[in-house]
């Protein structure tokens, strides 16, 4: 079939950041897939709370104090996870660098707490089905802690090495707002798991 | 070595300023696959990963079959022992899980991974490694599923796999653990192309491309990746706390202490329900592309159309609990469901009048794909039928269990979604192969599929009036079900023929069929400018759309945009709603990373079943799986 040429597209940039781009849609959609899995899993709680004519079931909530520590750390983070996010938008590299180690030292803690209250947390898991439904929800998050974590881990290292420029800085940002989204499904976890029983 | 291969090759090389010659032979070196079998293994190009996906699905249809027929061997006569009762609940089991998950599932994303980014205009689709992980995961959870079958591991608690059946205390062995962790091997499969697909339709579309003017099949797919992302997850989680329940002793569905066994039920069906619309959407995309087509014009109520598909993909999520009116939940709550059980029927209505208006409007021509669409109006027309009939619970009560439900979901899902995926392929094989399949064995494989079905499934409606169970391995001499059963049989078999002859007609249409040229159905959507089968890179130039059926709107010549590169994969991605150029993005190179994290996730699926630590270094060895192929491996990659 005969052609004609309407434009010209050779101006265009090779990438770009948010909606122009194609992995901030992928990330969304894994975010949109997670979140479902996250809503189930509260949905779930909710289920087993409100067929259980007491609940919590045999044991007393869960001490808050570390899923509290945990909340305050995830909340102060956003202040260097908006700033990585324009020091890619400027693609200002030395500073996307320490940023990034300084999210990535972020990460470690909150695993570390995580883990830490993994240790003491009672009713365990095989107690009874409450102990159950709370270690699915806060084993849920841990996963998506853990997989941001490693995620940082190896762009941290990758913008250390020649390949950090470019493209990569969209990737730093796309970083960022997933960490938005680990941040955003933790809070009405907190809220059932430590406050729900007790109100 | 190709000539293109010797070129030389400046980074930068656009497509402006080249003849046509030696344009398309630098864009099918480019966006070719490399030689040998690790590039056959490493490919990322939609249409390889579709054709395996293509083919796959159908080796498991051809495998599903012939556990049907065995099932029918069997129900044949009363107390007949063609197979005993431990075998006939594998059998049954299988069949269904794998029908449902292995092949009608697979078999619709494998069509859109196929024909999307072709008819939407564009080099590949979005993350092609992603693509490639996705079949790789697929074909995994498949022969998971059939070497446990043969081992004798088959589950064998149904394909909804209900607890206190399939839980710690009544599942035998490791049977329901090979059903929970094939969902999980199927949806982590789906999932990722659901994804693919969302990305490459709102993003990668030809400049100008308007949403609502994307062809009705496109829209489909969309619909269909969306209930994915929505409705998968409530069955992983359903199959995940299961294998918790029984591996590590968590009791989300022990009522004993504290769970519910009602919870799984839910979780099932939120899935569950939707997962009919997702085999059932991407069938009415393909009646679609088809009535189109042969009618000659475009589908009456373009609008009308997207909306009803929505509106459908929307209510879909409105209907599970009408599975579970037998379990005794409270009235106002039934009736509700009742009610938008009823109400969806509402937008399949509105398409088939609108089908039906396109025909009549049309100037028909009369081929297989348009045989496969009319057996499709009829036998799903009476599936909906028995599926008002069943949401009205004192019907459901009645009939609950027995072989009317059976005889109701292959009404929709054969004829909902089989009938059109037929229909489907011998309407893109020419595409696919560049031959045609052979007329006059299509129109006997269409006689012999609608007859052949309507025998087998016709008599089950009946025969579950009377009261016969699904499930259960034989009946009695005494109770009247023996010519209903027989019937039934023989209808099976003419079916099985049926299939026998299309798969016959394709494996020998592949090698000797009439040459087909890029568009021997004169059709007006984008996938029938590339050529027949389609180079590496689909198209030589990315055309400028200014229609729904693009084809038949400029049929003096096609308006293009320059300036895309040549010497490395790049594609063109636009904005969300109306398509203006935004960006030229690389898309990826061909990779070994995707297969080798696939198996590394397949290791790390199997053990959990045996040990929760498996999760933990199986996680760690997928991580590092994933370090290989997400880091780039020459510095140019980071300038694309
Ligand atoms: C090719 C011809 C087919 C025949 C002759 C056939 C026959 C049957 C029969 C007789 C049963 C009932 C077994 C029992 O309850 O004892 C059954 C169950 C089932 N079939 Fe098919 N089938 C066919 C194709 C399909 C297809 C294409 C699908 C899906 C797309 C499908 C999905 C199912 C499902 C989900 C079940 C329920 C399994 C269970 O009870 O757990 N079948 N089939
Ligand atoms: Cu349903």
């Amino acid at each position: 079939m005969k052609t004609r040429v309407v434009a010209n597209v050779s101006s265009l940039p090779t990438y770009g950041f948010g909606t122009s781009a194609s992995t901030w849609w992928g990330t969304l959609g894994f975010c949109a897939i997670e979140g479902t899995g996250f809503v189930l899993a509260i949905g779930m709680y909710l289920f087993l709370a409100f067929n259980n004519p007491h609940w919590p079931l045999g044991f007393a909530p869960p001490m808050h104090w570390p899923g509290t520590a945990l909340t305050v750390l995830l909340l102060a983070s956003l202040i260097p996870n908006v700033m990585v996010d324009r020091a890619a938008h400027q693609e200002n590299l030395p500073r996307v660098r320490w940023l990034l180690v300084l999210m990535t030292a972020i990460g470690f803690v909150a695993i570390a707490i995580r883990f830490v209250e993994f240790y003491m947390l009672i009713p365990r898991w095989d107690s009874n089905a409450y102990g159950s439904i709370i270690w699915l929800l806060l084993g849920l998050h841990a996963t998506h802690l853990i997989t941001d974590v490693g995620d940082s881990v190896v762009l941290t290292a990758l913008m250390f090495t020649k390949h950090g420029r470019a493209k990569r800085f969209a990737d730093v940002s796309d970083n960022a707002f997933y960490w938005y989204f680990v941040v955003g499904a933790w809070l009405p976890i907190y809220y059932l798991v430590y406050w729900f029983p007790i109100l | 070595m190709p000539r293109a291969a010797a070129m030389p090759r400046p980074a930068n090389q656009r497509d402006t300023g080249l003849d046509d010659a030696e344009l398309r032979e630098r864009l099918a070196y480019t966006w070719g696959r490399r030689p040998g079998i690790v590039g056959w293994l490493s490919t990322v190009d939609h249409k390889e990963i579709g054709r395996r996906y293509i083919a796959t699905a159908f080796v498991f249809l051809a495998l599903g079959g012939l556990l049907a027929a065995s099932i029918r061997l069997q129900l044949a006569r009363p107390e007949a022992h063609v197979v005993g009762p431990d075998l006939y609940n594998q059998i049954f089991t299988t069949h269904g899980s794998n029908m449902m998950f292995l092949f009608a599932v697979p078999v619709m994303q494998a069509f859109s991974l196929y024909l999307v980014p072709l008819m939407v205009g564009n080099r590949n689709i979005a993350f092609g490694r992603l693509g490639a992980y996705s079949y790789w995961m697929f074909l995994a959870g498949g022969i998971f599923l059939w070497v446990s079958f043969l081992l004798d591991i088959g589950p064998d608690v149904g394909w909804f796999a209900y607890v206190p059946l399939s839980g710690p205390q009544y599942g035998i062995g490791k049977r329901p653990d090979v059903w929970a962790q094939m969902i999980t091997f199927t949806e982590v499969a789906s999932m990722a192309a659901a994804v693919q697909t969302i990305v490459t339709v709102f993003k990668h579309r030809a400049p100008g491309m308007k949403l609502t003017e994307m062809p009705l099949f496109v829209w489909a797919m969309l619909v269909t990746a969306f209930m994915i992302i929505f409705a998968m997850p409530a069955v992983m989680i359903a199959s995940t706390s299961l294998i918790l329940d029984r591996l590590v002793g968590t009791h989300f569905f022990n009522p004993s202490e504290g769970g519910s066994a009602l919870l799984f039920q839910h979780l099932f069906w939120f899935f569950g329900h939707p997962e009919v619309y997702i085999i059932f959407i991407p069938g009415t995309g393909m009646v679609s592309a088809i009535v189109e087509t042969f009618a000659r014009r475009p589908v009456f109520g373009h609008i009308a159309m997207i909306i009803s598909l929505v509106a459908t993909g929307m209510l879909a999520f409105g209907l599970w609990v009408h599975h579970m009116f037998a379990t005794g939940l409270p009235e106002l709550g039934a009736s509700f469901f009742t009610i938008m059980s009823m109400t969806i029927a509402i937008p399949s209505g509105l398409q088939i009048f609108c089908w039906l208006t396109t025909l009549f409007t049309g100037t028909p021509v009369i081929r297989t794909p348009l045989l496969f669409i009319f057996g499709f109006f009829f036998i799903f027309v009476l599936g909906g039928m028995t599926g008002v009939m069943v949401a009205s619970i004192p019907i459901d009560l009645q009939v609950h269990d027995t072989f009317f439900v059976v005889a109701h979901f292959h009404y929709v899902l054969i004829g909902g979604a089989v009938f059109p995926l037929i229909g489907a392929t011998y309407y893109w094989f020419p595409k696919i192969t560049g031959r045609m399949m052979s007329e006059r064995l299509g129109t006997w494989n269409f006689w012999l599929a609608f007859i052949g079905f309507n025998v087998a499934f016709f008599p089950m409606h009946i025969l579950g009036m009377l009261g016969m169970p699904r499930r259960v391995y034989t009946y009695q001499h005494d109770v009247g079900w023996e010519g209903l059963n027989l019937t039934s049989s023989i209808g099976a078999l003419i079916l099985a023929a049926s299939f026998a002859l299309f798969f016959f007609n394709m494996w020998r249409s592949a090698r000797t069929g009439a040459l087909a040229g890029p568009n021997p159905w004169g059709a007006g959507t984008l996938e029938w400018l590339a050529e027949s089968p389609p180079l590496p890179h689909n198209f030589d130039q990315i055309p400028v759309v200014t229609h729904a059926t693009p084809l038949w709107a400029e049929r003096e010549s096609l308006p293009i945009v320059s300036g895309i590169s040549v010497n490395k994969r790049e594609i063109l991605v636009t904005s969300l709603t109306d398509a203006r150029p935004e960006i030229r993005e690389a898309s990826p190179d061909s990779s070994i990373w995707p297969l080798i994290a696939a198996i590394a996730t397949t290791v790390a699926f199997i053990a959990s079943i045996f040990s929760p630590w498996a999760v933990v270094w199986g996680g760690a060895l997928v991580g590092v799986t994933l370090i290989g192929w997400f880091w780039p491996k020459t510095i140019q990659e980071d300038l694309e």
